[in-house]
């Protein structure tokens, strides 16, 4: 799967559309996942995973900057994202099908705050870039 | 066989009454076909869609989501009986129009950003998680007869 020109103005464009959001957006794709995909949780016993909690806030600010990093060099996603492959594979070791259950928490979420935005062109190069950069988070997994 | 508890199911009828089904039928089948290009497979015939604007556009695609849509409210009304109703569509999906189920799957998530967009701040954590749970249902229930 390629990124073209299109689809990568298209991120380009979201992000800065998503401004300072991005840590409540990112807490709130969480909180959807763990309500919505129980098993998710099973990755985070040590937290408080409770509707506002702290570490959960934390956490999608985290994930939200990881986000926005790979956002910007969307032309060496493999090099931006290294230490976090080599986190998710060696440390972590998340289940890849994990990846699909927050991307569409994260779809959900945007569309859910920026409905104008999120046309079916922008949907599908947002689909794109979150399946891109799962890709790379599990592919040093074997 | 999936059980719906009491708050679930009222999470998903509140929301139900308020959805166009052509309008959201016909969003949900378009950016399938957009997203998802390959699903294009399944309509060969069904005339323009060689572009987003196109396939958004196109009326057959825009009646073909309602029915698939009027389906869906079958499942809202019959959430405790699942395999019975989806049965003979099962067989459809199986045995004339040869689709991998995986497809439904692709299609119910589409439904759940679909409604998250038209619903805004209504479509909470609570009725996201119960609608996910219906359309992975349906999705299951469609794949049962497959053979």
């Amino acid at each position: 799967m390629v990124l073209s020109a299109e689809d990568k103005n298209n991120i380009r464009t979201v992000w800065s559309k998503i401004g300072g959001h991005g840590a409540e957006y990112g807490a709130e794709a969480l909180g959807r996942m763990f309500v919505t995909y129980p098993t998710t949780k099973t990755y985070f016993p040590h937290f408080d995973v409770s509707h506002g909690s702290a570490q959960v806030k934390a956490h999608g600010a985290k994930v939200a900057d990881a986000l926005a990093k790979a956002a910007s060099h969307l032309d060496d996603l493999p090099g931006t994202l290294s230490s976090l492959s080599d986190l998710h594979a060696h440390e972590l070791r998340v289940d890849p099908v994990n990846f699909k259950l927050l991307s569409q928490c994260l779809l959900v979420t945007l569309a859910n705050h920026h409905p104008a935005d999120f046309t079916p062109a922008v949907h599908a190069s947002l689909d794109k870039f979150l399946a891109s950069v799962s890709t790379v988070l599990t592919s040093k997994y074997r | 066989m999936v059980h719906f508890t009491a708050d679930e199911k009222a999470a998903i009828t509140s929301i139900w009454d308020k959805v166009d089904l052509e309008k959201v039928g016909g969003e949900t089948l378009g950016r399938l076909l957009i997203v998802y290009p390959w699903t294009q497979r399944f309509f060969d015939k069904f005339g323009n869609l060689s572009s987003a604007t196109a396939i958004m556009g196109n009326p057959r695609i825009r009646a073909h989501g309602k029915k698939v849509l009027t389906s869906l409210g079958l499942a809202v009304q019959n959430m405790d009986n699942l395999k019975e109703t989806f049965a003979h569509l099962s067989e459809l999906h199986c045995d004339k129009l040869h689709v991998d189920p995986e497809n439904f799957k692709l299609l119910g998530n589409m439904l759940v950003i679909v409604l998250s967009s038209h619903l805004g701040k209504e479509f909470t954590v609570e009725v996201q998680a119960a609608w996910q749970k219906l359309v992975a249902a349906v999705a299951n229930a469609l794949s049962l007869k497959y053979h």
